[in-house]
């Protein structure tokens, strides 16, 4: 147990993570989205990222974080939200998750892994969802899906209780977003056009190369402290994704015979999603493990799966998150080693029990996420609409729906 | 008096421009426009799924040139504009009945 005195490193280092997580949404996400969709939509993809950030940072201080981390109420279900409002958050109190750092970094902390993880829903529903749509789901999602399901994982919910690793997000983020993509696609349906041409591949490039260098406060940060398991954390990160590029670039060379930039940073993307879970409890040679097979499974189901299964996730948020998340999250029961860090042993380390227990919280976390997102996207269809009109679609949604354009020559 | 319309590759137009210019060519409309010829495009793979793109971008010129000006500018489209390889364009010439000046009214080769 960390001494509960604010420590100022530990309180320098956070802040810093912060920032660098709120830089993996924007620019990041938004820049690595926009340049893979159709110079038509480039604006509105970026806007989705955006918006979704700006909803999330409200929520987030009036009642999201209170919900999320609150005292433990109802079996495990939520927190208890004595601080509604941000009311008696003083500013000088110590975050009970994290005692050497203020509770007002931690919330901020917090705040910027709520605000990506549905930034990143929104690149399976680019180029077709209404805006007010979306406008309608950002708010409704973080509060049914993302709130309970960070507080059963991290808030001292049932599935913490019950002994689930989770370092920075495999299943709170990942597998939440990527299951929720899926459910929203299954609703909105196919694009009229759903070739995956990229209008702008250097945005792509620069979207992921900045979300590589956010993922340092995403995984190291989520150590909560400036300290050797933040080291470890951010070691391991850079190392997943390093081994997943190589891999992805490996099965281009194997299936085409030529490698391709998009499959490199694709590649990258789906490593650090893959360590994103693991981060803090595995060695650095269990990353580059981890790093090699993810790319193999996302390749998997984004080239072949998804064309046999006919869903259009657009930017393949399912295949990448969701696939990543869940072996990620899989690889934690397996590889966690507790003389890493004390709170995860796996079963390499003699504990198949945490194999078991990752299983259950990722079945658990992706039934909720994809049942709760099917009724609200179902509800949302009803109400306002999720689609756009097939005029609006086929002329481009910066236009019909913004009226501004990416490109004026 | 002929029109000339070439389409080029467009990073062939600058080089293009410059040359016609020395042999005082001045006017001439750019377009930029997306074609194909008989290779069909190219194909470009994006995660594991193959594209083909068969309508390339490139640039076309329309030029309004007095007869005895025609070889002269065909050569020195040809010349500037080539590379040899698949996809450096092809240029096509008709004859033009008749230019108005919109300016002065003026017609016929004076208005070229």
């Amino acid at each position: 147990m960390a001494d509960p005195i604010l420590n100022s490193g530990d309180t320098a280092w956070m802040l810093i993570s912060t920032a660098l997580v709120m830089l993996m949404t924007i620019p990041g996400v938004a820049l690595f989205y926009g340049g893979l969709t159709k110079k038509v939509n480039v604006l509105n993809t970026m806007f989705l990222s955006i918006i979704a950030f700006a909803i999330t940072s409200i929520i987030w201080v009036l009642y999201g974080y209170q919900f999320a981390f609150g005292e433990d109420m109802l079996m495990g279900l939520i927190g208890n939200p004595a601080n509604l409002l941000f009311s008696g958050i003083a500013v000088d109190s110590l975050a009970t998750l994290a005692p050497t750092i203020p509770t007002t970094v931690y919330i901020a902390f917090q705040m910027t892994f709520a605000a990506i993880t549905v930034a990143l829903i929104s690149g399976a529903v680019v180029e077709r969802m209404k805006f007010s749509a979306w406008l309608a789901f950002v708010p409704v999602w973080l509060t049914l899906v993302y709130v309970p399901v960070a507080h059963w994982v991290w808030g001292g919910g049932f599935l913490a209780q019950l002994g689930a690793l989770d370092f920075a997000g495999g299943t709170v983020v990942h597998i939440s977003s990527g299951v929720a993509a899926l459910a929203l696609v299954l609703l909105l349906g196919r694009r009229k056009d759903t070739k995956l041409l990229p209008h702008q591949l250097g945005y792509s490039v620069i979207g992921a190369g900045l979300l590589w260098f956010g993922w340092f406060g995403f995984n190291a940060g989520s150590a909560l402290t400036a300290g050797g398991l933040a080291g470890s954390a951010f070691i391991a990160t850079n190392t997943a994704a390093a081994a997943a590029m190589i891999s992805w670039v490996i099965i281009d060379y194997l299936k085409t015979g030529k490698p391709t930039l998009l499959g490199a940073i694709s590649g990258a993307i789906a490593g650090l999603v893959a360590i994103t879970p693991a981060a803090g409890f595995v060695t650095v040679q269990a990353a580059v493990i981890i790093g090699l097979i993810t790319s193999v499974f996302s390749y998997f189901a984004i080239a072949w799966l998804k064309p046999r299964l006919g869903y259009d996730d657009a930017l393949d948020v399912v295949g990448i998150h969701g696939v990543s998340g869940l072996w990620g999250a899989l690889a934690t029961g397996i590889f966690a080693a507790p003389f890493i860090n004390e709170l995860g042993t796996g079963l390499l380390y003699g504990n198949p029990g945490q194999l078991v227990t990752q299983i259950i919280a990722v079945v658990v976390v992706a039934a909720y996420s994809f049942f709760v997102t099917l009724i609200l996207g179902k509800i949302i269809d009803i109400t306002i609409g999720l689609r756009v009109e097939p005029k609006e679609e086929i002329e481009g949604l910066d236009t019909n729906l913004h009226e501004e354009s990416g490109y004026r020559i | 008096m002929k029109e000339i319309v070439a389409i080029i590759r467009p990073d062939k137009l600058e080089n293009v421009k410059a040359a016609l210019e020395e042999i005082e060519c001045h006017g001439l409309t750019v377009t930029e426009v997306k074609g194909r010829g008989r290779q069909l495009g190219v194909t470009e793979s994006y995660r594991g799924s193959d594209y083909r793109i068969d309508l390339l971008p490139k640039t076309k010129l329309e030029i309004i040139v007095k007869d005895e000006n025609v070889e002269n500018v065909i050569e020195t489209i040809v010349n500037t504009a080539q590379t040899g390889d698949i996809g450096d364009g092809k240029i096509f010439i008709s004859p033009v009945e008749e230019v108005v000046r919109i300016r002065t009214g003026e017609r016929g080769e004076g208005a070229v």
